[in-house]
Formats: structure tokens, C-alpha cells, sequence
């Protein structure tokens, strides 16, 4: 059982002045259920436009997404998000943040509240709860979005490079602390990220995706057990090979001057 | 700090006051401070035309531009939040507005007494002309200023249209349309005196007021009027800004 990309594509249509964009080239691959799987490539390779498939947010050109066989529909919610910019509603405090999706599927006040603060309790926001968004620092406003996300219950969460906007040490509290909830939840966690280091520290897979048109370069199973050191000579060994990978990545032949490989 | 902002009001008040008792400036043009005190007084007591007393002047003004100005905000509202969430109707009915909007409300005071008499009713039509625009137009671009990955946060949330609508646009565009509503109310209470200058039946109003003092040549009276009339103006809009901080707390 598991999520299934079935040779994706996907094409940006031009729009009369711009040429239509090729993004990604028939994905095909299989994540077991209850894995934390890292996406990784090149910056705009095509990464987030795979994640809004997924999600449902973008359509594909060809090929489909199932969930242990069966086809997801747009606004399924065995499926949540988590976006990169965090995307709070800066007019709802960070309770009614994380009640949102409560509120919209028509659940009561008393109960939608009482598992919010739950929620609340988990993800270390107590005192924070009647706060707006812009009262929060950035690691807390990514927990609200991810409370907001997991609070639905999906049974795969697709986090957006969720920490890039962290400096280093919140970026790393941030990562164990999502490994601790993903541990006791056992979700499917697809995480894309620029950041090798964090794909090598969180994940049970690593998928590498090629420039655009981004295709499937390699997967690589983690077999390494947790909690792990960020500096162990296995870790470092696995991250010099995939920024090995992506390096001949960048050297070959290239296909447009906008392609740039930063943040690593 | 605070006594500053008292200083020079008070040194033109002495100065002018100085001024009209020595008979520089004539009392017939500009009446000195203590005559509109007195006019004002008058006003309150003696009511122009007589019998006429300022607090009902005032009832009335307040409710045409009630009247005019929530009908203004209601159909402006919903109607701002649909132009905005749909490109289709922004671009059926943006053309309309543009032709129509350039012609001041003033200007709409014949025609509205032909429509619908010399009464509330046609001072109301005014001010809704006057009010509509600019509450318009701040909530299509309240609506066109939420960004839209706000919109795709709620339908990952499972948001449909209706969510998207209520929980997204309307408390995003509330900044903006509170911008539309307090300019709105400004013109609507400006664009009213005017229109109280010829569409009043009732006999009452601050614009009628003030014409007909003009009409027995009391200048005391028509600046006490005219200071009412700003005065209320400014209040109107500390209302509404006390309201919209109250709303507003996120930002």
C-alpha cells in the first residue's frame, strides 16, 4: 500500500508572449505508506509544481497520482499541505489558524476548539493561542501551518520546503521536532527541500529529481537509524554522494541560464 | 508638546477677535468669535428659520446620509467582493462604471429630484452616488490585494467557493474596504450639505440651514453652521476609526 505517481507530466501551457514550460517528465515511483520521503533537485526543477499535483492544486498534463490504488480526486482530504511561505491567515489567531479546516468541514465550535488546543499543547504554543501571525517568530508560524495541516488527519502530508526560511538552529529544532511528531503519527511525509544536509537527517527515502524538465534521477533508501548525528561520517558519506549526483546534474549539458543550483 | 498644538488656533482666534472689535474686518462679512458663539447659541435656541432647532437640522443631515450611505455600503460591498473574485464579472461591469463614475453626484441633483422628488429620498440617492464609488472600489482592490496563496491554503483545507468566499476574501478585503468606507462617508457627508442646498421639502438639514440663514443675512449663523457641519464630519470619521482598530487587530 502506498502513494503512486504514474508517469507524470506536466506542461505550462504559453500564454501568447511566453514559450510553454516543460516541468516534469514522467515520474513514475511508488512511496510506501507511512514513509518520510525527501524530494530533491535543483531549483526550479519542478519540485513544488509535483508537490501541487499531489495536492491537487495543479492538474497533470499526463499520467496520475493514486493512494493505495485508488486515483486521488481534487480536494480529497487523505492529502494536506504545508507551504513554504508558511500562508497563515493573518486575520485568525493562531487558534483559529489550526481550526480552520475544523470550521470548514462543519465541525461545532466546543469540539473543533478542544481538539485545537490539543494541538495547541503538542506543537508548543501554549500562551500563543489568541496571537496573530505577525506576533509569532517564523519557527512558531511553521508550527501553526503544520497543526493547521495535521490537525485534518491526511494520511500523506507534503511539506513545501517547510524550513527554508529558518535560520539554522530553529531549522534544526524544527527537524526534530517534526521527526517526533511523525514518529508517533506514522503519516506519509513527502518533504521537499533545497537542503541535502536535512534530507540526509530526516528522511527513510531520498528522491533526486533532474533539471527541467525535472525526471527521476535516483532514490535512495535510508537505512540508517535515529535519531541521527547530522556530522557522522555515514551522513557525510551519503550527502557527498548525492551532491554528487547533483553536480554532474548541473554539468550536464544546459538547458536554460535560469536553472540555478544554490543553497545546498 | 500638547500646548503647541493649542498655540497658534488660539493666537488667530485673539488676533482675529482683536481685529473685529476695532471694526477692521465688518462684522457684516466676517463675524468675530464671540458673535458666532452667539450665532451658534441662536441656532441652538432660537432655531433658523425660527422654530427650527439645530439638534433637528442635524437629525435630518444624519439620517439621509445614514439612509444613502448603507445602502451605499451594502450593495457596494457584496458587489466589490464579487468584481474582485471573478475576472469574468470584474470585466462586465468595469466599463459601465468607469463611464458612469466621472460625473460628480452634484451633478445627479436635477435628475434625482425628477426621479424621485424633492425629499429624503432623492438627498439619500446623492449621497449613495457619492459614498458607492470609493467603497467600491477599495474592495475590489482589498479582494485583488490577498495573496493567493491564501486561497490555495484554504482549498488544501478543503475550502469550496462559499469558504473561500466568507473566510477568505471578505476578512482579507476588510482592511481595504474600511479605507472605502471611511473616504465614502467623506464625500457622502460633503456631497449631502450640497444637495440639502435645493432638494429639501421637510424644511430641516445643516445644508438648509446654512442657506437660509444666508437668506436673512445672519454670517454669524452661517459659520456656526458651517463649524457644526465639520465638526460632525470629523466625528463621523474618528467613529469610524475607532471601529476599525477595534476590527482590525491582526494588522
Amino acid at each position: 500500500m502506498g502513494l503512486d505517481l504514474l508517469e507524470l507530466s506536466k506542461t505550462f501551457p504559453g500564454n501568447g508572449l511566453g514559450e510553454s514550460v516543460h516541468v516534469l517528465e514522467n515520474i513514475q515511483h511508488r512511496i510506501e505508506n507511512g514513509r518520510f520521503v525527501s524530494i530533491i533537485g535543483p531549483s526550479g526543477c519542478g519540485k513544488t509544481t509535483l508537490l501541487r499535483i499531489i495536492a491537487g492544486l495543479e492538474k497533470a498534463s499526463a499520467g496520475k497520482v493514486l493512494l493505495d490504488g485508488k486515483e486521488l480526486v481534487q480536494g480529497t482530504e487523505e492529502v494536506g499541505l504545508v507551504f513554504q511561505e508558511y500562508a497563515l491567515f493573518p486575520w485568525r489567531t493562531t487558534l483559529q489558524n489550526i481550526e480552520m479546516g475544523l470550521e470548514i468541514r462543519g465541525m461545532d465550535k466546543p469540539k473543533r476548539r478542544l481538539t485545537a488546543m490539543e494541538y495547541i499543547k503538542t506543537f508548543d504554543l501554549n500562551g500563543f493561542e489568541h496571537r496573530y501571525p505577525r506576533e509569532l517568530s517564523g519557527g512558531m508560524k511553521q508550527r501553526v501551518a503544520i497543526a493547521r495541516t495535521l490537525i485534518m488527519n491526511p494520511r500523506v502530508v507534503l511539506m513545501d520546503e517547510p524550513f527554508g526560511s529558518l535560520d539554522s538552529q530553529t531549522r534544526n529544532a524544527m527537524q526534530e521536532f517534526l521527526l517526533r511528531i511523525w514518529l508517533k503519527r506514522g503519516d506519509t511525509i513527502i518533504f521537499v527541500t533545497h537542503n541535502v544536509e536535512e534530507a540526509v537527517f530526516l528522511s527513510d527515502e531520498i528522491v533526486i529529481l533532474s533539471k527541467r524538465p525535472a525526471r527521476l534521477i535516483q532514490s535512495i533508501d535510508m537505512d540508517l537509524p535515529r535519531p541521527r548525528d547530522r556530522t557522522s561520517e555515514t551522513c557525510n558519506k551519503i550527502r557527498r554522494g548525492i551532491l554528487k549526483i547533483l553536480e554532474e546534474e548541473m554539468k550536464r549539458e544546459e538547458v536554460g541560464d535560469e536553472d540555478r543550483w544554490d543553497r545546498l | 508638546m500638547k500646548k503647541e498644538r493649542y498655540l497658534l488656533p488660539l493666537i488667530l482666534i485673539l488676533v482675529w477677535q482683536g481685529l473685529s472689535s476695532v471694526q477692521v474686518i465688518p462684522s457684516y462679512k466676517l463675524p468675530s468669535p464671540v458673535e458666532i458663539v452667539l450665532g451658534f447659541r441662536d441656532l441652538l435656541i432660537v432655531g433658523v428659520p425660527p422654530g427650527h432647532l439645530l439638534h433637528n437640522h442635524m437629525l435630518y443631515s444624519l439620517y439621509r446620509v445614514a439612509l444613502g450611505y448603507a445602502v451605499a455600503a451594502l450593495l457596494a460591498i457584496p458587489l466589490g467582493l464579487l468584481m474582485g473574485w471573478s475576472p469574468g464579472i470584474l470585466r462586465m461591469i468595469r466599463p459601465l462604471f468607469e463611464l458612469v463614475r466621472p460625473i460628480p453626484p452634484l451633478a445627479w441633483i436635477p435628475i434625482a429630484i425628477l426621479w424621485f422628488g424633492i425629499g429624503i429620498k432623492s438627498a439619500a440617492f446623492i449621497i449613495f452616488l457619492g459614498a458607492f464609488s470609493p467603497i467600491l472600489l477599495n474592495t475590489i482592490s482589498g479582494v485583488l490585494s490577498i495573496n493567493p496563496i491564501l486561497i490555495e491554503a484554504a482549498r488544501t483545507l478543503h475550502a469550496k467557493e462559499k469558504d473561500i468566499f466568507l473566510k477568505v476574501l471578505l476578512p482579507g478585503a476588510v482592511p481595504s474596504i474600511f479605507v472605502g468606507m471611511r473616504i465614502g462617508i467623506g464625500i457622502g457627508w460633503m456631497t449631502l450639505v450640497a444637495a440639502e442646498f435645493t432638494g429639501v421639502k421637510e424644511g430641516f438639514g445643516l445644508g438648509y440651514m446654512i442657506m437660509t440663514a444666508r437668506d436673512i443675512q445672519r454670517p454669524d449663523e452661517i459659520l456656526a453652521g458651517m463649524l457644526v457641519i465639520g465638526v460632525i464630519g470629523l466625528l463621523i470619521d474618528i467613529g469610524l476609526r475607532a471601529i476599525e482598530s477595534k476590527t482590525i487587530k491582526w494588522q
